[in-house]
C-alpha cells in the first residue's frame, strides 16, 4: 500500500513535543501495519478484529491518560488526541472501540468509582483483559437521556435493575457494562458484569455504518446487583455527560483522522487518474475541492490542538468540546463525501478507504450528541437560552 | 557487557530527494528523516543481546540535535542510553571520517560489541562498520542474518550471494545487520512516557576532515519510454524478436 502522507499545510507538526510525535508515529505505524490490512474484511463481515485487542493493550491506547498506578500510560491530552486521530485514520470502528474503553468505561470508573472498583477494573481494562461498554441511550431516549426509563431499585441485598439500552458499542463483547439508571430519583452509574442473571447483550445487525464495530442492545430484567455495584461518586445526568465530554474530545481528533485518510487518498488518486488526457488533479474543479478540503482540515487541526492544550491546562469546557465535535465531524463527513465523488466508481469500492470512512462518519455525526444537539449546545452557550425543548 | 548500536538519520524512503544547487549533495530543505532501516535491526539486536546476556545498550549517532527523537524512540524500545555526537554536516562526511569519529566514542564507552546496519540507506557505502572494526582491530562480521553469543565467543550466519555462511568469531566484535536478522519491536506508550524526560547528551568530538570529496551528484538518468510491440497472440512473436534482436537478452 502507498504510504500515508498526512496533510500538514501550515507545519503544525512543529507544535508537537518530541514525545507527542513519538506517540503519533508509534500508533500510525501500528495502524498501517496491523489494522489496515484487515479493515476491508472486517467491515464487510461486520466484525471487530478482537484478535488485535492484546496488541492495542500492549501499545497502551486504552485509557491513555489514566495514571500509571492504575495501569494507564499517563499521557497528556494532546498525545491522547493524536492516538484517536491515528486510530480513526484506520477506521471509526477502531477508534470507537478504544474511545469507549477509555473515555466511557475507564474514565467513569476512575472518576466516580470506589478505590476497590478502580483497583479491580482499571488494570483489567487497561490491559485489554476486560472489555467494557457504556449504556446510556435507550430505544426512546437518545438525544434526551434525562428521560431514561431504566431504573435501579434498592432492596435488602443491594440493587435491582430493569430497563433496555440500545445502540451500545461493544455491548455483546463486554465483560462489564457501565449502565446508567434512575435510582431514587437520580441518575446513577452501575457496574454490571457479564453473565449477571437477567442481563443480556444481543448484537444489533444490518448496519451500513461502523460495521467493524459491535453494536448491541442491553437487556436488564430484574438484574440483582450487590450494594457496591453502584459508582459511588456518580450523581445526576452530569456524570454520564462528563464521560461524554471525554469521549467527544477524542472524537474531535478522531474525525480528523478519517478526513486525512480520505483527503490523502483522493489527492493521490486525482494525480494519477487521467481523464480527458490529463490528470484529474490538473482541472480546476478538483483543485477547488482539494483547496477547500485542505483548508477545512487544517482549521480542524488547529481547533483540536488548541482544545487539547486547554484540556491539559484544565481549562476546557463542555461547550468548547461541543464545537470541536460538531465542526470536526461535519468537516470529516463532508470531506469524505467529496473525496468519494472524486474517486468515481472506485469511491464505492471497499478496495479504497474513502467509501468506508464516509459510511462510518454517518454514525459519528449521530452518536455522542448529534450534530444538531451540539448546535443547540453552542447556541445555549452563546445566548444563555436553552432551546432543546 | 557494554553494547553500542550506531544509527544514522537518513531521508525517509518516501522523500522526494533533490540534488543541491552546488551539485555536491542533497537539498535538505523540507526533507523528512528517519533512522536508516538496517540500523533499526542493529538496535533491536543490541537490545536482544542485552536481554539474553545482560549488559547495557548505548545508541550512538553522529548527527543533528533533531536525531534525539530517533534516539529516544530506541530508549523507549529498551536501549539504556543515547549519545548524539552533534554534527549538522553528518550526511556530507565520508565513511572514514564517520568511522573515526564513532570509533573514538566507542572506545570511550568501553564497548565490546558494536552493531550497525549493513549500510545506511542514503549513501549505500556499507563501509563504516568494517572500517570501525579495522581501526579497533576487532573481529568484523558483515551482513549478519542470525547471531549467537556465548561468553566471549560468537557465531553468526552471513548472507552472501553464494548462500549462507556460518562463521565463528571472538569478542570484541563489530556486527553489521542484514534484513532477516530480527523484526524490530515497536515502542509502546508507557515506554515512551518512561523515557520522555531522559537526557540525551549532545557531545562534541575531535573533527576529522573528509578524505574523499564528492565531485558531483546527479539524479539517475530518466528511463526511456516503453513501447508496446503488439496486442494479443501476435505480440508474442514481436516481443521475442525485440528481446532477441534489439535487447539481445535471449
Ligand atoms: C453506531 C452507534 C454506536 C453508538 N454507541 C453508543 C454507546 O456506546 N452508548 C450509548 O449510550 N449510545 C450509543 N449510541 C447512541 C447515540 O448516542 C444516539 O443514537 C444519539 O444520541 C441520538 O439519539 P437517537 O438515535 O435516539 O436520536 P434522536 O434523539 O431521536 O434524534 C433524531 C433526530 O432528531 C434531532 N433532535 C433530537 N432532539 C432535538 C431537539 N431538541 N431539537 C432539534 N433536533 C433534535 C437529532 O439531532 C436527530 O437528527 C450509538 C449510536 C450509533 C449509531
Amino acid at each position: 500500500m502507498r504510504p500515508f502522507q498526512q496533510l500538514d499545510y501550515i507545519r503544525l507538526d512543529d507544535q508537537f513535543s518530541e514525545d507527542e510525535r513519538m506517540v503519533l508515529d508509534t500508533v500510525r505505524s501500528w495502524v498501517t501495519e496491523r489494522y489496515l490490512p484487515l479493515a476491508m474484511e472486517h467491515f464487510e463481515a461486520g466484525t471487530f478484529p478482537m484478535q488485535l485487542v492484546p496488541e492495542l493493550a500492549e501499545l497502551g491506547v486504552f485509557g491513555p491518560t489514566t495514571p500509571a498506578e492504575y495501569g494507564g500510560a499517563g499521557l497528556n491530552n494532546v498525545a491522547a488526541g493524536l492516538i484517536y486521530q491515528e486510530l480513526e485514520r484506520g477506521d471509526s470502528g477502531l477508534r470507537s472501540f478504544v474511545s469507549v474503553q477509555g473515555g466511557l468505561v475507564m474514565y467513569p470508573i476512575y472518576s466516580f468509582g470506589s478505590e476497590a472498583q478502580k483497583r479491580r477494573w482499571l488494570p483489567l481494562l487497561a490491559s485489554g483483559k476486560a472489555i467494557g461498554c457504556f449504556g446510556l441511550t435507550e430505544p426512546d431516549f437518545g438525544s434526551n437521556p434525562a428521560g431514561m426509563l431504566t431504573t435501579a431499585k434498592k432492596d435488602a441485598k443491594g440493587w435491582v435493575l430493569n430497563g433496555r439500552k440500545m445502540w451500545i458499542t461493544n455491548g455483546t463483547v463486554s465483560d462489564v457494562a457501565v449502565v446508567w439508571a434512575r435510582a431514587e430519583g437520580q441518575i446513577r452509574g452501575f457496574l454490571v458484569p457479564k453473565g449477571t442473571p437477567g442481563f443480556s447483550a444481543p448484537e444489533q445487525k444490518h448496519k451500513f455504518s461502523l460495521r467493524a464495530s459491535v453494536t448491541s442492545e442491553l437487556v436488564l430484567e430484574d438484574v440483582h446487583l450487590p450494594e457496591d455495584a453502584i459508582l459511588p461518586g456518580s450523581g445526576g445526568l452530569k456524570s454520564p455527560l462528563a464521560c461524554l465530554t471525554q469521549a467527544r474530545y477524542g472524537i474531535a481528533w478522531g474525525a480528523l483522522g478519517a478526513a486525512h485518510a480520505c483527503f490523502d487518498e483522493a489527492l493521490s488518486y486525482s494525480k494519477a487518474r487521467v481523464v480527458f488526457d490529463k490528470p484529474l488533479a490538473g482541472f480546476q474543479l478538483p483543485q477547488k475541492k482539494l483547496a477547500d478540503m485542505a483548508t477545512q482540515i487544517t482549521l480542524g487541526q488547529l481547533m483540536a490542538l488548541h482544545l487539547g492544550r486547554l484540556k491539559d491546562q484544565d481549562k476546557l469546557t463542555p461547550a468548547m468540546v461541543s464545537m470541536g465535535k460538531r465542526n470536526n465531524v461535519m468537516l470529516a463527513l463532508e470531506t469524505a463525501r467529496v473525496c468519494r465523488d472524486m474517486l468515481g466508481a472506485n469511491g464505492i469500492s471497499l478496495e479504497y478507504q474513502t467509501g468506508r470512512h464516509m459510511c462510518n462518519l454517518e454514525s459519528v455525526v449521530t452518536y455522542e450528541g448529534t450534530h444538531d444537539i451540539h448546535t443547540l449546545a453552542i447556541g445555549h452557550e452563546l445566548t444563555g437560552m436553552p432551546a432543546y425543548r | 557487557m557494554k553494547i553500542v548500536a550506531c544509527i544514522k538519520r537518513v531521508p525517509t524512503t518516501e522523500a522526494q530527494v533533490k540534488v543541491s544547487a552546488d551539485q555536491k549533495g542533497l537539498d535538505t530543505a523540507g526533507l523528512s528523516w528517519m533512522t536508516s532501516f538496517y540500523d533499526e535491526l542493529a538496535v533491536e539486536e543490541a537490545i536482544r543481546s542485552k536481554e539474553k546476556h545482560g549488559g547495557d545498550v548505548t545508541v550512538l549517532t553522529l548527527g543533528p540535535s533533531e536525531a534525539s527523537k530517533d534516539v529516544r524512540e530506541f530508549l523507549a524500545r529498551g536501549a539504556d542510553a543515547g549519545v548524539i555526537l552533534k554534527d549538522d554536516q553528518w550526511h556530507a562526511r565520508d565513511a572514514r571520517a564517520t568511522a573515526k569519529i564513532l570509533c573514538a566514542r566507542i572506545q570511550k564507552a568501553g564497548a565490546e560489541l558494536v552493531f550497525l546496519g549493513k549500510l545506511a540507506t542514503d549513501r549505500d557505502n556499507g563501509a563504516v562498520g568494517p572500517m570501525i572494526a579495522t581501526m579497533l582491530g576487532w573481529a568484523c562480521v558483515t551482513d549478519v542474518v542470525a547471531l549467537e553469543l556465548n561468553g566471549t565467543q560468537g557465531s553468526a550466519k552471513r548472507e552472501t550471494e553464494q548462500g549462507i555462511e556460518t562463521v565463528a568469531f571472538a569478542l570484541p566484535a563489530v556486527i553489521t545487520c542484514q534484513k532477516g536478522l530480527n523484526e524490530p519491536r515497536r515502542a509502546n506508550l508507557k515506554g515512551i512516557m518512561a523515557v520522555k524526560a531522559k537526557a540525551i547528551p549532545e557531545e562534541s568530538f575531535e573533527d576529522v576532515p573528509n578524505q574523499q570529496q564528492v565531485q558531483k551528484v546527479e539524479p539517475p538518468p530518466a528511463r526511456k519510454a516503453g513501447r508496446i510491440v503488439g496486442e494479443g497472440a501476435a505480440a508474442v512473436q514481436a516481443l521475442v524478436d525485440a528481446l532477441r534482436n534489439e535487447a539481445g537478452v535471449i
